[in-house]
């Protein structure tokens, strides 16, 4: 179950790759939406730890366009639930993530993100 | 304060095989927490991590602990066995963990530097020589649960010498050691990177003399 929330985290790590290495491009996805409990609160504590924009392309990506194109300095109740069902109700349980620099794929198998790489493309 | 130990009945002998079988360097890890367990809700912390989360035992009791959904758990395994028992195990919990197949921090690191506020670390702390270490860590199965090459310690140096890099101001460490580690040296050494190091919990399982260092940025 890789939640929006969690990709958002997520980036190329191949040796070398540090250009485009971040958002991940999803394809071939498998979506399933589970219904998490709201706390508004917390998805509050959670803005500053966000990459708008990857998230507002991501969710895009993924066919939903509730998100605004620049994060809002107010936040209304209804834009902080839009945001809520984005990051924690938007499951990616089979498909791939790509890496917009280098190419690099990484599959989403049984809602794992295989993000291990062969001993030749680790880098540090 | 006192909470239950999270439900691990799912996990079968088969999954034993090949995921570690929390024992007694696991429920000190779930002693400490509950020992600081005023302090972690108190800093409302936002983003958490715990490394090698094996049955995913720790994770969730952490995620109980500070009400699901009320910060991101992101755990990291590089066995995929762990990965999928990590869900399983929060699943029987009622909490929805976010397992990550890869080696310690690797995909994560970039985004999350200085953004850690909990990070949790149960590591490979048997000492064992450096090709055990190295056989197991390729072989990414059970054996890289304990493997730690010389004095326990090759992993958990990753780790801790990136560590003024992960936490947040607000953030904490908690890793379980035993003596061969050597945990007095590791006090020293975190304390000559500007961070503050306590042993808050000791105890002979067995052979083993175990603890639990915490490891902040700040005074506590």
């Amino acid at each position: 179950m890789v939640r929006l929330i969690t990709h958002n985290m997520l980036a190329c790590h191949v040796k070398n790759c540090t250009k485009d290495n971040f958002p991940l491009s999803f394809s071939e996805v498998e979506l399933v939406i589970r219904p998490a409990p709201e706390n508004l609160e917390f998805i509050q504590r959670f803005l500053p730890k966000l990459d708008w924009t990857a998230l507002v392309d991501t969710a895009r990506s993924l066919g939903d366009e509730t998100l605004p194109e620049n994060m809002p300095e107010e936040w209304s109740e209804d834009q902080l639930k839009a945001l809520h069902h984005v990051l924690m109700e938007m499951h990616v349980e089979e498909g791939n993530m790509t890496c917009r620099g280098c190419g690099h794929v990484y599959p989403i198998s049984n809602g794992i993100p295989n993000m291990l790489l062969a001993e030749h493309e680790v880098g540090r | 304060m006192s909470l239950p130990t999270p439900y691990i009945a799912h996990l079968t002998e088969d999954d034993y095989e090949h995921v570690y079988e929390p024992a007694e360097d696991s429920f000190i890890l779930l002693d400490a927490l509950e020992l600081d367990a005023d302090l972690l809700t108190s800093k409302k912390p936002t983003i958490c991590v715990e490394i090698g989360s094996g049955s995913g035992i720790a994770s969730t009791f952490l995620s109980n602990l500070l009400g699901t959904d009320n910060s991101l758990i992101i755990s990291t395994d590089i066995n995929v066995h762990a990965c999928q028992a990590t869900i399983r195990t929060g699943e029987a919990n009622n909490t929805t963990l976010n397992p990550i197949l890869c080696n310690l921090l690797s995909p994560i690191q970039n985004r999350l530097e200085r953004q850690i506020d909990i990070l949790l670390f149960n590591p490979p702390y048997v000492p064992t020589d450096l090709d055990e270490l190295i056989q197991t860590q390729i072989g990414k199965d059970i054996g890289g649960s304990w493997a730690g090459g010389n004095d326990g310690m090759i992993v958990t140096n990753i780790v801790l010498d990136r560590l003024p890099d992960l936490l947040s101001t607000n953030g904490i460490m908690y890793l379980v050691t035993v003596i061969q580690n050597k945990p007095l040296q590791i006090i020293k050494n975190m304390e000559s990177k500007g961070l503050i190091c306590k042993e808050i919990i000791k105890r002979r399982a067995g052979r083993e003399l175990l603890s639990v260092l915490r490891i902040s940025r700040n005074t506590i």
